[in-house]
């Protein structure tokens, strides 16, 4: 491997031939960069994506700040090249690097991949290419470094299981430090007080007592931990799944999700970029999880159970990420703002906080009322001109399956009042493709679209806009509708096409997702094991950068289940028979199996569940999580109190 | 309060341009907890102005950056403190207070001067040569977005150091040489060297 210098001069003869340059070089403020010799554990996060995405994700940045506060070890980072840096490095031997030290990717003890959501797998397999890493778990050695990943999407690791040493299931806070431990003694390196750092990275290799597959059985046994060579995968004749059955006696059967029972505080030192990338602001998480229900939400079933931070918490974190930074933007985030407690009491802080500091402050995920209004006026957020509501359906009955059940006069009463106070953009999003959605249930959307803007018009005549954002539904693991069969390109296109015909206006811009995007969206997010070959074989056809609607090559992926045998129609539109197992049964959200089925069978019938905080209705988080529950009284949680004694923890499914 | 920050700009900022430059600006200063003057309307921008664009990959030795601060009394911030909130890359090199209504600073500067290293051993061979002929030309024909132009009178001085040449070249409104025209003209590879501003030289104050 080339050595950090030898890269540093390398990348000075090309930087100046490809587009923004400031994406391959590092140097931002807070960046962190620690003594490489004299630190025991090295590892790199690497967001598969480019760096204009990645550099913002709240999700490596906590964990960032996390490796780093320790004193052994050092957490630098690496994002995907653009094409057109990629074809450079390929051409002149640049290996995937670090932007801090410039060490490659193969020098790190630990490389941790972020992996929100599917359409990053791709890249992830050019990572290691250009990293000059093996692909498959199974071919890399003892001199290679180890190879996690983790984030929302790993909630079904099964596709990316032959590639990934070991998934992270959950809320990274707390493992991260167990797993750095473990990668510690596979580095090898000691630190003596007396003569420094003891081994070094060629003894990797050669040290005797601590192998990779040692260092993977230990990751084994960190609870939220999944080695998938760790477990034998059998199928029925008809390609279902028979059983998963852990194969080493230190791999647990079930893989629970890791879940931080008092949320840190959340980080302050952000990066501070020195180009403009594509959220430039300040993120901070008010509250995680959710108890809505929505049975499309995949984020809403994998976060739960509730839990807050304190408005002073939040305010002070506000202040000192702003002192920090200078950066002009703050996005207070949750999967549902308005159902954060002290909603009023923190936005009204904020604004009295930080008036006249030319600070913009989003506030994203409110409820369709007119209490929305009011909090998007104190905090003065006209600056797009727009203000942002999802319906996700138009149907009443539609809105009774999904459990997001908000009347269209309520819809209509928010809309006419948006307008009237001065927004002359609305943004409306749905979702298409619902469970026994039918052609009316879409025609519904349309007609409300025309109902809102018809509001619009009368409050602000031709300047009223509306923005109807349309995605394409899929039934999503660890969901109530993971039983459910999804609709074919032909019935989304259909469903489209009616959109398209209906709204047509000049005030009126309909955008929609393309089916190739979610059909592959769709495969990835359900695949088994077996799908491990189709997205090589894609890889191997070009496939790279899927989430960039443009750069999607949808034959590199159509030819990819040719060449594997495999149909892709029954990972997404066969419906499944209740007791059928599961690729990621084996990992644990929390939320039983059972109250899924359940919930799937009330919303055939039509029956919503309203808000959880209310009335609890034994999803399964409870008992699983009790012991934390116990240890963490009060309202900061918004399950029920647990009273009973500690028992221990029961079986998941 | 308009004050006038003499600054160098290197390592990674080197592929920062000149539009981020200024976001950099104004979060630096943001941090520095200076009260920034910002423009009125519907989208206010902190007034800050750069006098000349540094074209990404150069470096800055000496660059010059003007910034309006709501106050007017108060001595100016000490170059340390500017410092303590600018990112890796960003140096201080001074702080004045210019008066309010001296023009605008993009208009003032006559001349750049440049320090261009080859960063190819043997580029430099027969440079001497070749600056010697290329000084001895009486005009330079060259092209810029299909337009001719003159570059020979754009060259103040040209000398050639060892491995680097030092020039000076006008950069005037409608015209400004570029040291990547030299380069070009000299037979050198633009991505073989490293350019540094060295200096902008303004124009004499007018009393
Ligand atoms: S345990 Fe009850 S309150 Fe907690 S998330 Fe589940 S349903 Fe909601």
């Amino acid at each position: 491997m080339l050595s950090p210098a030898e890269i540093e001069a390398r990348l000075e003869r090309v930087l100046l031939t490809v587009q923004k340059p400031g994406r391959y070089v590092g140097g931002e403020l807070h960046s962190v960069v620690k003594d490489w010799e004299s630190t025991a554990v090295r590892m790199v996060f690497v967001f598969p994506d480019i760096y204009d995405i990645g550099v913002s994700n709240l999700g490596l940045q906590i964990l960032y700040d996390r490796v780093n506060a320790r004193p052994d070890a050092l957490a630098e980072r690496a994002y995907l090249p653009w094409i057109d840096m990629e074809e450079r490095m390929r051409a002149n031997g640049i290996p995937l690097y670090s932007l801090e030290s410039k060490h490659a990717l193969a020098d790190f003890d630990l490389i941790g991949f972020s992996l929100p959501y599917e359409t990053l797998y791709t890249n992830v397999l050019n990572a290691l290419d250009l990293a000059g890493l093996p692909l498959r778990s199974a071919e890399r050695n003892d001199s290679h470094p180890l190879v996690i990943a983790g984030g929302h999407a790993c909630f079904n690791p099964e596709p990316m299981s032959a590639f990934i040493d070991a998934f992270v299931i959950g809320e990274g806070e707390e493992v991260i430090h167990e797993i750095m431990d473990t990668v510690g003694k596979f580095a090898g390196r000691t630190v003596s007080k007396f003569t420094g750092l003891q081994a070094h990275m060629s003894e990797r290799a050669n040290a005797p007592t601590f192998k990779r597959v040692n260092a993977l059985k230990e990751l084994a046994k960190i609870p939220g931990v999944y080695v998938p060579r760790f477990y034998d995968v059998t199928y029925f004749d008809d390609g279902t799944i028979r059983a998963v059955t852990p194969n080493i006696p230190e791999a647990p059967q079930v893989i629970l999700k890791r879940m931080v029972a008092q949320l840190p505080p959340p980080p302050t030192r952000f990066l501070v970029p020195n180009i403009d990338i594509v959220h430039n602001r300040l993120a901070i998480e008010i509250m995680r999880g959710c108890t809505r229900g929505c049975r499309f939400c995949h984020a809403g079933m994998i976060t739960r159970p509730v839990r807050e931070r304190s408005v002073d918490e939040i305010v002070a974190a506000a202040e000192a990420a702003l002192q920090a930074t200078g950066i002009e933007e703050l996005a207070l985030l949750s999967l549902s703002s308005s159902d954060y407690t002290s909603i009023l009491d923190l936005v009204t802080a904020i604004s009295e906080k930080f008036a006249g500091r030319h600070l913009t402050v989003s506030l994203p995920s409110l409820r369709i009322d007119t209490v929305s209004l009011d909090l998007m006026e104190r905090l003065k957020d006209r600056r797009a001109g727009g203000f942002t509501l999802a319906p996700e359906a138009a149907s009443e009955r539609m809105r009774r399956i999904i459990n997001k059940f908000i009347p269209d006069e309520q819809i209509l009463t928010t809309a006419r009042a948006i307008y009237a106070r001065g927004w002359t953009t609305l943004k409306l999003y749905f979702m298409i493709g619902h469970p026994s959605e039918t052609l009316e249930d879409v025609q519904a959307i349309a007609d409300l679209c025309k109902r809102v803007l018809a509001e619009g018009r009368r409050a602000l005549g031709g300047r009223a806009k509306l923005h109807a954002g349309v995605s394409t539904f899929i039934p999503k693991p660890h969901t109530p509708f993971q039983w459910a069969a999804m609709d074919t390109e032909a019935q989304i296109r259909l469903k489209q096409d009616l959109l398209k015909r209906q709204l047509r206006d000049r005030n009126l811009k309909l955008s929609w997702t393309e089916p190739p995007e979610t059909l592959l969206e769709a495969w990835l997010s359900r695949g088994d094991r077996r799908l491990g070959e189709v997205i090589l074989a894609a890889w191997q056809n070009g496939a790279k950068f899927d989430a960039w609607g443009d750069q999607l090559r949808f034959e590199a992926w159509t030819s990819a289940f040719a060449a594997c045998g495999l149909d892709p129609a029954f990972y997404t539109h066969r419906p499944r028979r209740p007791d059928e197992i599961f690729p990621w049964d084996h990992i644990a959200s929390g939320v039983r199996k059972k109250y899924l089925l359940e919930d799937y069978r009330r919303s055939l019938e039509g029956q919503t569940r309203l808000d959880c905080r209310e009335n609890c209705y034994a999803c399964g988080i409870l008992p699983t999580f009790a012991d934390e529950r116990r240890a963490h009284p009060g309202p900061y949680w918004k399950c029920p109190e647990v009273k009973s004694p500690t028992k221990a923890r029961s079986g998941v499914q | 309060m308009r004050l006038r920050i003499t600054f160098a700009k290197t390592g990674a900022l080197r592929y920062t341009g000149h539009l981020d430059l200024h976001k950099i600006w104004e979060r630096t200063l943001r941090r520095a907890g200076l009260p920034l003057a910002y423009s009125q309307g519907f989208h206010p921008q902190p007034k800050i102005q750069i006098a000349a664009a540094l074209p990404l990959g150069f470096l800055g030795r000496e660059e010059i950056v003007d910034i309006w601060l709501e106050t007017n009394d108060s001595p100016p911030p000490p170059p340390d403190s500017l410092q303590s909130a600018a990112p890796p890359g960003l140096t201080i090199l001074r702080v004045e207070p210019v008066p309010e209504r001296a023009p605008a600073l993009q208009t003032q500067i006559a001349a750049a001067e440049y320090q261009v290293t080859l960063l190819e051993a043997g580029g430099g061979s027969d440079l001497e040569r070749r600056v010697a002929d290329l000084l001895a030309k009486e005009t330079l024909p060259r092209e810029r977005r299909g337009k001719s132009y003159d570059l020979r009178p754009l060259i103040q001085t040209l000398a050639c150091r060892g491995a680097s040449l030092d020039m000076i070249l006008s950069a005037g409104e409608g015209a400004t040489g570029r040291p990547e025209e030299v380069l070009d003209e000299l037979g050198i590879p633009p991505e073989t060297t490293r350019i540094e501003r060295t200096r902008l030289i303004l124009k004499p104050a007018i009393e």
